[in-house]
């Protein structure tokens, strides 16, 4: 178990060194250049120079990786341009970084609440209303861009029902801040209304964000569902005269979960492209939004974090559920 | 394919023996009749074989019915009947009809600001439906019905171009992963797996990011890049699969050249699951496009219009003007909706498991 632990984390780091290289490489080959690309076009010739002897340019290409290299690992990218402006791009990721968290984790939450046992029953059901339905509204939900269906909920629900905020994370109420997850802090500090406030807020993105998720959800867990129903321990087990409550929880769904396990651990990646396009229609403060952000007004130092940030999140969230995965099922330790 | 013939040859075998072991019990029947042990048992065994061998012909004839020859030939005898995989390919028949001939079946020329004169940018920033325009017109003034049958050619392009660039590289790269395996596939897999762990939208977004102006190909080149890793993955997993396979083995026994093993034995018979990614992944492309128009990277130039261009640019309008959204997005959904359908019906004809 340690060594499937260690060979997994091996992996991680070469994946982080491949994509700082890529990073570097990415940085250095922008329009104008990483100098353009951190000042701007209105910098003066000095600011370039300055810059440049910072950024150590002049230097071989390997010293300037390795100045790279170190620059990440003390956390400096550099100021923002134009999301917050002058301020420490690490600073604006992590201010901006609990929404997207909260709002990926309501999302999943949906998802996983509504795919999971609608997976169960319809591959239960095979070929009945019910299985037919919700696949059909499966596939319906891959092919609905997301931030049309982000359109089409705050069209009706927010702006023609109005039961809904239209945009941003929170009524302007002065909540105290604790952890900057504002659900949360609301609980934390007792400030209902806070809370409150936080999820009206959460709820229109939040469903907009899970129809893919709980999409593929669905679908994983139906067809693992249909999978392990056919195998000869569930035979055994209703042979053995099991009550339904018991096969059903212990014998079809815990095995059933693996590959979705995985397919959840994967979902966060598109989760957070699916947030840039979610947090952009209904101005929700979070790092989808920056990234749209700071994309559009070439703000690159808030681009490279959040690029290099996205990644390593989905990298370590799947090495943490391929770890729960080899905990929960020896076969895959010795893959 | 290698496979096609193996079974081939199983299907036809009992035929074979059938007929031949009919004859010669047909000529022996008189020894049965002197009623010693040994022909008696004799006879017995014949009888038997006989009976095998209708048994046999009677299996075949079944097989005949449904030519589950072949993994292909069943899974479209399948196909044929799966409503499923009829609606998605009839979607995709006539988006690729209306997108083929829309020079020809728009009423309109989809460029010219035709109602242009009514546009007011304060009052009426979208001309509504009038006689001439079913569906009223854009914010230019041209005719949005023509502007969808024609977006339909452009759509098509962006998503074929996308497919195939990412088709392109993951054959590349995943080829050169199954095929020569070690450190060859170590390097190359490691480099997917970055890939395919930044977010697809933030890795086409920042692909984008490196061209100075966006364009249509900037958008089919970020779309592409995205795609790659996927097609490789899915390739390198059935070179595998294939590198371990008899057939492949008795190849090398022979001594045939390793590149001729790779391009003729291996890859042809692991392009299956690719071939149908590629339907999937179409209609991704699309909505991808469609992303990256409304985050404003995609094609600036409106005068050749396209689905996901005219939905990422209605943006402006759509609380006033819904339907300036609507249109081209219902024709996305559809769209993406018809390969969806078709590739997942097709996957899963084509998977033994579901196979009955």
């Amino acid at each position: 178990m340690l060594r499937y632990i260690v060979r997994r984390i091996g992996q991680l780091i070469g994946v982080a060194i491949v994509l700082s290289m890529l990073l570097f490489f990415w940085l250095r080959s922008l329009p104008g250049g990483p100098v353009n690309a951190l000042l701007g076009e209105r910098a003066t010739p000095e600011m370039r120079a300055n810059l440049e002897r910072v950024l150590g340019l002049d230097q071989p290409l390997y010293m300037q990786y390795w100045a790279y290299i170190k620059r990440i690992l003390n956390g400096e990218f550099g100021n923002s341009t134009s999301v917050l402006p002058g301020t420490d791009a690490m600073t604006v990721f992590l201010a901006r970084f609990p929404a997207t968290i909260e709002l990926s984790f309501f999302a999943v939450t949906i998802a996983v609440a509504i795919a999971i046992p609608l997976g169960y029953v319809a591959a239960r059901k095979r070929a009945s209303l019910l299985d037919n339905t919700s696949i059909i509204v499966s596939l319906v939900g891959i092919a609905v861009p997301v931030f049309f269906l982000a359109f089409l909920l705050k069209y009706y629900f927010a702006i023609k029902l109005g039961w809904f905020p239209v945009s941003g994370r929170q009524a302007n109420l002065g909540c105290t801040r604790v952890t900057n997850f504002f659900v949360l802090d609301g609980i934390l500090t007792r400030e209902w209304d806070c809370t409150a406030s936080a999820l009206k807020h959460l709820i229109l993105p939040s469903l907009a964000l899970s129809s893919i998720p709980f999409a593929v959800i669905f679908r994983i867990t139906r067809a693992s569902v249909l999978d392990v129903v056919n195998e000869d321990y569930v035979r055994t087990a209703e042979a053995k005269g099991l009550t339904k409550q018991v096969i059903r929880g212990r014998h079809i769904l815990r095995n059933a979960m693996l590959p979705v396990l995985t397919i959840i651990g994967l979902q966060i990646g598109a989760l957070l492209a699916g947030a840039v396009l979610t947090e952009k229609v209904f101005a929700f403060p979070g790092i989808g939004e920056a990234l749209a952000l700071s994309f559009s007004a070439r703000d690159y130092a808030v681009l490279q974090i959040l690029i290099l940030m996205a990644a390593i999140v989905f990298v370590v969230v799947n090495l943490l559920v391929d770890i729960g995965y080899a905990v929960v099922d020896p076969r895959v330790r010795t893959r | 394919m290698t496979n096609e013939k193996s079974t081939d040859k199983l299907g036809e075998q009992p035929t074979h023996t059938g007929t031949e072991q009919t004859s010669p019990s047909v000529g022996s029947e008189p020894a049965a009749k002197s009623g010693n042990l040994l022909t008696k048992y004799g006879d017995a065994r014949k009888k038997r074989i006989d009976e095998l061998a209708e048994l046999s012909v009677a299996e075949s004839g079944a097989i005949e019915e449904s030519p589950g020859v072949s993994l292909w030939a069943s899974a479209w005898s399948r196909l044929r009947r799966n409503p499923v995989f009829l609606i998605g390919a009839g979607i995709t028949l006539i988006f690729l009809i209306v997108a083929l001939t829309a020079q020809w079946i728009a009423p309109k020329d989809p460029g010219i600001g035709y109602l242009i004169e009514q546009v007011r940018p304060q009052s009426n920033p979208v001309p509504g439906p009038e006689p001439g325009f079913p569906l009223g017109a854009d914010d230019r003034g041209r005719d949005l019905l023509s502007r969808l049958i024609v977006g339909s050619q452009q759509t098509l392009i962006v998503g074929v171009l996308a497919t195939l660039g990412g088709f392109t590289g993951g054959l590349i790269l995943g080829t050169l992963a199954g095929a020569f395996g070690g450190w060859v596939d170590s390097l190359v897999m490691r480099a997917v797996d970055v890939m395919l762990s930044i977010p697809s939208l933030v890795l086409a977004l920042s692909i984008s990011a490196l061209a100075s102006r966006p364009s249509v190909w900037t958008l089919i080149i970020a779309i592409a890049v995205v795609q790659v890793p996927i097609f490789a993955r899915l390739l390198r997993g059935s070179m595998l699969a294939q590198r371990s396979s008899d057939h492949v083995l008795a190849a090398r026994a022979l001594g045939i050249k390793r590149s001729a093993i790779v391009l003729r034995h291996m890859l042809p018979n692991s392009l299956g699951p690719v071939i149908v990614q590629a339907t999937l992944a179409l209609a991704v492309a699309i909505i991808d496009a469609a992303a990256l128009s409304f985050l404003g990277l995609g094609n600036p130039d409106t005068r050749v219009p396209e689905w996901g261009q005219m939905l990422g640019q209605s943006q402006q309008y759509i609380y006033d003007h819904p339907q300036l959204a609507f249109y081209p997005a219902a024709c996305i959904i559809v769209v993406a909706l018809g390969f969806t359908l078709m590739g997942e019906s097709i996957r899963e004809a084509l998977d033994p498991k579901t196979r009955r």
